[in-house]
């Protein structure tokens, strides 16, 4: 069951290339089921693989698939490998399982867009190269799937390219990551320059062997990949590009900006743990770019008014949470809080879709208000993914893996990390009730349609299920994952709910007092702004940028081109003017020509030498 | 049977040449313009005429028999095009037939350019 592994990535390359290149020509029914059919039967497979696993594991933890060599040059020889564990096999059931219910949810959402083919292509484009991405056994392949999921990105988040402004978000986001994906690009040099090799496990054996612990070498490296992460997965100081990001169709934002895309770099953290676990200086600058960016995402998400960008402030804090229990060297709570979020974030943002969908996309949480009558299924399923958002305790998934990282916080990191999680959760729960509150609660103030038909309800109810219910593999999970489990403190639990639950509290408060409603502040304003990141990237970069590419637009290479262009155009300008189509002016021309060829003959014929008459054979 | 001189004889198929030339240059009206190309060409056979006559030569009346047969056969395609500019602009103004240099009637083929935007 496990040689299958290779139809993981292959069927959605598969849709991807169908639809690419016939979608245009296939009916819409066609272009539904390559599209949704192929991620189903990935998830199919995904779960025989995950079963056969759980049955008999193979021996030594891991499975590795051969497919080919991918190039050789100079001793540097790459396999296109697949690598199935425990941590790639959650992914891919995440990516997956996940990855359908979206699908199936945007064939209602993209109903009626013309470029239904081209968003289920790119949507499948998508789930393969993640996929490949989480298999890979190499790191050139995870390089190419890293690459791969960024282009997506790219092509989704700018799907209505006919509005500048999504094109312009579109761009920011590709290029912020950018920068991360250099970095770790100057990783993977370094690690084949020094190692010799890209492959996971052989990089893994031969760090530890070669690099001694807390040495330069490892220092740089992690770091390096470090960046690579911070910008995949909006953590600070690159997260500015994911709330411009919600300029895509929701179901993007639920799969790619929430789910799983942005979880790529909490994968290769987690991943390449042995190798940060060398690097102890990089392990505190993981744990502090979690802490910073959880509390400055969910500051920002508390002052948002457009319900995605909450949710995206609300993304960049929960994977914020993932460096957190990442840095302090909790990888396995870690992935658990990636699962646990992908479920209820994209619920969340599937919730978020259909109330757009019904508001004909009013988004602003301060124009909306009552729809729980009006969209009960919406609702009820939006307040659970938002318990599980809050950490609601007992019932919900999202407090078993949050309580799990914040126990890890404690018992690995200290009180300081341990008590910025706990604020965290206080500030989630708020932020996340407020949004509740202002969308369903109250008097209905904005115009909503009923609820749209099954293939919305039925992914929400099931990414609901998950929400509540995959918390409670928690212990199977941790020993699936990393051989091990251990439950939290009782203690820790009960404070982690007691927050959790004031959060929610509070939130209800300032409901009740219309503190939500209220003008904004300085301090509102600001946290909106996304702490000022943008403004100051702007001044920082940005302008400089555009000042040098004016300046250098007018140099001397340019200058000549100019010349080269300008002499066509007057060369153009002058024969325009000779073909005036009258012909009596061509006349004029022939005459002239003649007159010119003829005086020149005349001017510069040599004279005849002498006896040249008799060589023309005159008669007499 | 006094000869003429021969220089003389070129100079009337210089002038004819020039009349010609003038007649095809000012006049507007296409058939004017193919009359004062049959006055070009018969200048130049003059002078071929003259020259094999200067020389002793037939090849000079051989040649004016070629420019004869020429010229009937540039005449009858000349006319043929006449008519059909009679027929599609209602005149035989050459400087209103012109469709050349951005100023004149637009043809009507570039109307018919197909448009195939995106998929959307």
């Amino acid at each position: 069951m496990l040689r299958l592994a290779w139809l993981l990535p292959a069927l959605p390359f598969a849709g991807f290339v169908a639809l690419a290149l016939l979608g245009r020509r296939l009916p819409r029914a066609t272009a539904t089921a390559v599209g949704v059919g192929s991620v189903g039967l990935a998830f199919a497979v995904a779960v025989a693989i995950g079963a056969a696993w759980l049955a008999a594991p193979p021996a030594g933890g891991a499975y590795v698939q051969h497919l080919w060599r991918w190039f050789d040059v100079a001793g540097f020889a790459p396999d296109v490998a697949l690598f199935v564990d425990p941590l790639a096999l959650v992914m891919c059931g995440v990516v997956t399982g996940v990855g359908f219910l979206i699908h199936v949810y945007a064939t209602e959402y993209m109903r009626d867009e013309p470029g239904y083919a081209r968003f289920f292509a790119s949507m499948n484009l998508f789930v393969g190269s993640m996929l490949t991405l989480v298999l890979a056994d190499d790191l050139l392949l995870l390089y190419l799937g890293w690459e791969g999921v960024g282009l997506c990105s790219y092509l989704l988040i700018g799907f209505w390219y006919r509005d500048a402004a999504n094109g312009r978000a579109a761009r920011k986001a590709f290029v912020v990551t950018r920068v991360g994906d250099t970095a770790f690009a100057i990783a993977l040099f370094l690690i084949v320059r020094e190692l010799g090799t890209l492959e996971i496990d052989e990089v893994l054996v031969r760090a530890a062997a070669q690099w001694p612990a807390g040495g330069t070498l490892a220092i740089l490296v992690a770091a390096l990949l470090l960046a690579g992460a911070a910008g995949k997965s909006a953590q600070a100081p690159l997260q500015v590009w994911l709330p411009d990001a919600m300029a895509g169709p929701t179901p993007v934002s639920a799969l790619i900006h929430a789910a799983t895309m942005v979880t790529a770099g909490v994968y290769l953290i987690a991943r390449m743990n042995v190798l940060f676990a060398l690097a102890p200086p990089v392990m505190t600058a993981v744990m502090i770019v979690g802490a910073a960016t959880l509390l400055l995402g969910a500051f920002s998400a508390l002052a948002q008014r457009d319900l995605k960008r909450v949710l995206a402030y609300s993304t960049i804090s929960q994977i914020g949470y993932m460096f957190l229990a990442l840095g302090v060297g909790a990888w396995s709570a870690a992935v658990f809080h990636l699962m646990t979020h992908a479920f209820f974030k994209a619920l969340l943002f599937l919730g978020a879709g259909a109330v757009l969908l019904a508001t004909h996309h009013e988004g602003d949480v301060l124009k909306l208000g009552g729809l729980r009558r009006r969209l009960p299924v919406t609702f009820w399923t939006f307040v659970i993914g938002g318990a599980a958002l809050a950490g609601v305790p007992l019932v919900t998934a999202g407090f078993f893996s949050k309580d799990a990282i914040l126990w890890e916080a404690w018992s690995r990191g200290g009180p300081v990390p341990w008590a910025v999680g706990l604020l965290g959760a206080f500030l989630t729960a708020l932020y996340v009730s407020r949004v509740i509150l202002l969308t369903f609660f109250g008097e209905q103030k904005h115009a909503a349609e009923p609820e749209r038909g099954l293939r919305i309800q039925l992914p929400l109810v099931a990414l609901a299920a998950l929400s509540i219910g995959g918390g409670w593999v928690h212990g199977g999970f941790d020993r699936f994952l990393a051989g091990d489990a251990h439950g939290g403190e009782a203690l820790f639990e009960v404070v982690a709910a007691v927050i959790s639950l004031a959060g929610v509290g509070v939130a209800w408060l300032a409901w009740r007092r219309g503190l939500w409603a209220r003008p904004d502040g300085a301090l509102q304003r600001f946290w909106r702004s996304g702490w000022g990141f943008d403004a100051v990237y702007h001044t920082l970069f940005v302008r400089p940028y555009v000042w040098f590419a004016r300046a250098n637009a007018r140099d001397v290479f340019d200058r000549g081109a100019d010349a080269i262009a300008g002499l066509a155009r007057g060369g153009n300008r002058l024969l325009v003017a000779s073909q005036d189509g009258r012909v009596r002016t061509y006349v004029a021309g022939l005459a002239l020509g003649a007159v010119v060829l003829l005086a020149i003959g005349v001017i510069f014929a040599r004279p005849e030498p002498a006896g040249a008459e008799t060589a023309t054979e005159v008669r007499p | 049977m006094t000869s003429v001189p021969t220089s003389h004889v070129l100079l009337l198929a210089g002038t004819l040449f020039a009349i010609g030339l003038v007649g095809l240059l000012v006049r507007r009206n296409v058939v004017f313009m193919l009359v004062s190309i049959e006055v070009m060409l018969n200048a130049a056979g003059l002078a071929f005429v003259a020259a094999g006559s200067h020389w002793g030569q037939a090849d000079g009346q051989v040649m004016f028999i070629f420019v004869l047969a020429m010229a009937a056969a540039e005449v009858s395609v000349g006319l043929a095009l006449v008519l059909r500019l009679h027929q599609r602009f209602r005149t035989v103004d050459a400087d209103a037939a012109r469709e050349l240099g951005g100023e004149g009637v637009a043809s009507p083929a570039y109307g018919a350019v197909a448009a195939d935007g995106g998929d959307e």
